[in-house]
């Protein structure tokens, strides 16, 4: 296998479920953008330069509650932290040592939760050279495939009968709420999705634009700490 | 330019700080420390905290639904995706757009 056929496997490998997983969430984010009367192009660059649906859809609601852009662009920049450690963690298996800088760092933006978990559990079986090929493949599928439901989305939602539209926008946080149900989480990671979803409605309550974020760090470092207090507990026994 | 598109733009090179940073930095950090858990856990109730305050009092269109409409559309995507399919996330979410229309046709 060269690393041209990496390539060409990578794009056959997520034309099939993992192109039709991400189209379903994007059909909705196109669906609830052009339900908010935003414009096409701005909700296909943000596709194409966020390539982060939870902060996509935070930009959406925020903005449309009439948040102040540094607010939104705060809370939209924070929710993408995770990728700091996805990124961390893939960059060794991803890149070799002779893989050049600038091939390094247009990787890391296809980076996505998708991409992510698909690489980590593939990796580690293939030969190193074929990896980021493969990793390009797949995500410019990953990416077509995004892009082309964003717009369907945006541009079919209008055209849809109201009941069936809405049933489209409520796919986008549907794809992450499973996402979260079914991931391998251990204990920590569970906590912190409990504390946080009880943290997110009731920062809405006391401030509407800037609840995600709020119920974010307070939610996520009660979370973390409350893991902590536990686990030196139990190693006291 | 709207502010939507400059939002898109803006946000897009931020977002892409966490990436070019994960790269620069995978040679030194160990991706176990305690600081990476602290990220995750905010990462994590982040978006947690987003969803269910989506389902439970969504602003735009689904707030032409009613709660109980979206609980039981939520309810069902669960279950079709936990137990009926084995975390088959594609039909999972399929599951959810279908209930969300059947029980709006349902009461309509």
């Amino acid at each position: 296998m060269t690393a041209r056929s990496g390539f060409q496997q990578g794009l056959l490998h997520a034309a099939g479920i993992p192109a039709l997983v991400l189209a379903a969430g994007y059909v909705g984010f196109g669906a609830l953008s052009a339900g908010h009367g935003l414009s096409l192009v701005g909700t296909l660059l943000s596709t194409l330069l966020i390539w982060a649906l939870p902060a996509q859809l935070i930009i959406v609601e925020m903005h449309t509650l009439g948040a102040p852009f540094f607010a939104v662009l705060l809370t939209a920049v924070l929710s993408g932290v995770r990728f700091l450690p996805m990124t961390v963690i893939l960059a060794p298996l991803l890149y070799e040592a002779r893989s050049r800088p600038l091939h390094q760092y247009a990787a890391a933006h296809f980076i996505s939760m998708s991409g992510w978990a698909w690489a980590m559990a593939r990796f580690p079986a293939m030969p190193p050279e074929h990896r980021l090929g493969y990793f390009f493949g797949f995500t410019a599928t990953l990416m077509a495939s995004a892009l082309g439901s964003t717009a369907l989305g945006y541009l079919a939602g209008d055209l849809l009968p109201p009941m069936a539209k809405l049933a489209f926008v409520f796919m986008s946080p549907m794809y992450f709420l499973l996402l979260l149900a079914g991931g391998q989480n251990d204990a920590r990671g569970y906590l912190a999705i409990v504390v946080g979803a009880v943290a997110g409605p009731l920062a809405h309550f006391v401030t509407p634009q800037w609840s995600v974020l709020i119920a974010g760090i307070a939610g996520g470092t009660l979370a973390y700490f409350a893991h902590r207090a536990w686990k030196r507990k139990g190693l006291k026994r | 330019m709207s502010e939507y598109t400059l939002l898109a733009i803006v946000c897009g090179l931020g977002t892409y700080l966490w990436r070019g940073l994960g790269v620069t930095l995978s040679a030194r950090i160990r991706p176990e420390s305690e600081l990476f858990a602290w990220i995750g856990c905010v990462a994590y109730a982040m978006l947690a905290g987003l969803i269910s305050r989506v389902i439970l009092m969504p602003s735009g269109s689904l707030e032409h639904t009613a709660l109980w409409q979206r609980l039981a559309a939520t309810g069902f995507a669960l279950v079709a995706y936990l137990l009926l399919t084995r975390k088959n996330l594609f039909a999972g979410v399929i599951a959810s757009a279908a209930a969300m229309y059947v029980v709006l046709r349902l009461s309509a």
